[in-house]
């Protein structure tokens, strides 16, 4: 079966006043369908720009990319996106944020808004859907960026720090609402992250990242059992992965 | 102190303000063709509302003041839009148009008197010209200021180019746009005066020109009231519009909830 994302010897550099940069450097990757890949790494090592570049919002310098089996140039509609700021438009209704991948990509708007109201529903915001973004919490619309995400049935799941800006409790409550959804849906997922537990708790496989040149410097695949629960937290395995992933940056 | 209606504070110290001038004009026995009494004014302008003579100079400068501003607004967010969306436009125009800004637009109307005439048409070019600047840059400034993140979101999805104009960057612009329509509508006003000052047989602005020939103090003092309403109504009409149209920024009523 051919893989849902791969990036192939995937390199970018740009332009400033000091000169070249080089922010991603030899960058192999490989999503299989239905795998959750968290990729984890300090800031400034890159990661965003790697979710942006599957996104299709940069060019790459070097090497190739592929979603879905089709060479990434641009946005895709195979592809589902969530930033860290929820990035609602906040002169329109929850309901009509959902359904804005619907508009942009011209589906049909009468089942659009059926399965809109459906996944409202799923990330528990089923009362919501007439409300304006500004009347909800950070979390909640984080939760409609999530029903957005997935409602033009993406095959992959481009998940940028998406709960780095939320507080402790609802960071928590999402984690777990994200591994129902994604057992659920069953989408291929790159989900990138600063926290190590975040990453150890929702992926299959991590993928480490150091910076300057941003490059892939382990990979680790996470055997526990799904679900997971709080009580994976307390796992001896989820400490040690967690552990050993933390090898990485202790000497920063 | 009382809580009463925020209306009331500035009606009382405009009142305190009128009982003010009114004794310094009896105390001082200022002579009325220095300071009016503000009983003569409101002599003057009961007479001129009663014998009709008030209504047409208002109409004229309504009509200057207005449809002035509407063509100014229009060719303001329709250039603005296109410069901030396109980059020859913005390297060959934008240096011009921002050397047009630093230049007295009121400096322009004997000129404009040529051009278009003594009549109404060269008060409304004016009156176009003075307010198209603020605006424009305003507009330019709000599309461009347009969250990235935002617009990276949006084009993820595939947004088009258009889309992300209508409804994303014209909607975001919004808070500038009304900013620059609020700076426009007591400009326009402005505009409409210092031409009808230039060269008119009607107007607001003719009448305190005229009544200044003949030291009519009063009907001076009509005119200029005349004015301050047009303006204070203009003001508060776009004001609330702008309250309507822009919900969801801050300062219109909005409720937040924690979970």
């Amino acid at each position: 079966m051919s893989a849902a994302l791969s990036f192939k010897q995937v390199g970018l550099t740009y332009q400033t006043r000091r000169g070249q940069i080089q922010a991603l450097e030899g960058i192999d990757l490989s999503i299989a369908p239905g795998e959750f890949v968290a990729v984890l790494g300090p800031s400034g090592c890159g990661k965003s720009t790697l979710l942006k570049l599957a996104a299709g919002l940069l060019p790459v310098s070097s090497g190739s990319i592929q979603l879905a089996g089709q060479a990434v140039k641009g946005p895709s509609r195979e592809s589902g996106v969530v930033f860290q700021k929820p990035n609602m438009l906040p002169w329109k209704s929850v309901l009509a944020n959902v359904l804005l991948p619907a508009k942009t990509l011209g589906l049909p708007m009468d089942e659009a808004r059926e399965r809109a109201l459906q996944l409202l529903e799923l990330v528990g915001l089923g009362a919501f859907a007439n409300d304006y973004p500004f009347e909800l919490s950070g979390g909640m619309q984080q939760r409609v960026g999530i029903a957005r995400m997935l409602l033009h049935d993406p095959k992959m799941l481009l998940m940028d720090e998406p709960f780095a800006a939320l507080d402790a409790m609802s960071r928590e409550a999402l984690t777990l609402e994200l591994q129902r959804i994604w057992s659920v849906h069953r989408k291929s997922v790159l989900f990138i992250t600063h926290s190590i537990q975040e990453a150890v708790f929702l992926a299959d496989r991590v993928l480490v990242m150091s910076p300057s040149p941003g490059t892939i410097i382990d990979e680790l695949h996470i055997p526990l059992a799904r679900p997971r629960t709080l009580d994976t937290l307390n796992d001896p395995l989820f400490t040690r992965l967690c552990h050993h992933l933390r090898g990485h940056f202790t000497h920063a | 102190m009382p809580r009463l209606t925020p209306l009331l504070y500035p009606l009382i110290s405009l009142a305190l303000l009128i009982l003010a001038w009114d004794q310094a004009v009896r105390w001082l026995s200022i002579s009325d063709y220095l300071l009016p009494a503000p009983l003569a004014v409101y002599h003057s302008l009961a007479a001129g509302f009663a014998d009709g003579t008030l209504w047409p100079h208002i109409a004229t400068t309504l009509l200057e003041t207005l449809s002035g501003y509407l063509i100014g607004s229009v060719l303001a967010i329709g250039l603005g839009a296109l410069l901030a969306e396109s980059r020859t436009f913005e390297r060959f125009v934008y240096p011009l148009l921002i050397g047009l800004q630093a230049t007295p637009k009121v400096a322009l109307g004997p000129l404009i008197l040529v051009w278009f005439g003594f009549g109404i048409a060269s008060k409304i070019v004016l009156v176009t010209l003075v307010c198209f600047f603020p605006l424009f840059v305003n507009t330019v400034n709000g599309i461009r200021r347009t969250d990235p993140e935002l617009l990276d979101a949006c084009r993820a999805f595939s947004a088009s180019r258009w889309y992300l104009l209508v409804h994303v960057k014209f909607p975001a612009a919004a808070g500038e746009v009304f900013a620059g329509l609020q700076i426009g509508i007591s400009l326009a006003l402005i505009g409409a005066v210092v031409a009808e000052f230039l060269s008119s047989q009607s107007g607001l602005g003719y009448l305190i020109a005229s009544s200044s020939v003949s030291m009519n103090m009063a009907t001076m003092f009509s005119g200029l009231i005349l004015l301050a309403l047009i303006g204070l109504c203009g003001a508060q009409s776009v004001r609330a519009i702008q309250h309507r149209v822009i919900f969801w920024e801050p300062g219109a009523a909005r409720r937040q909830r924690n979970d």
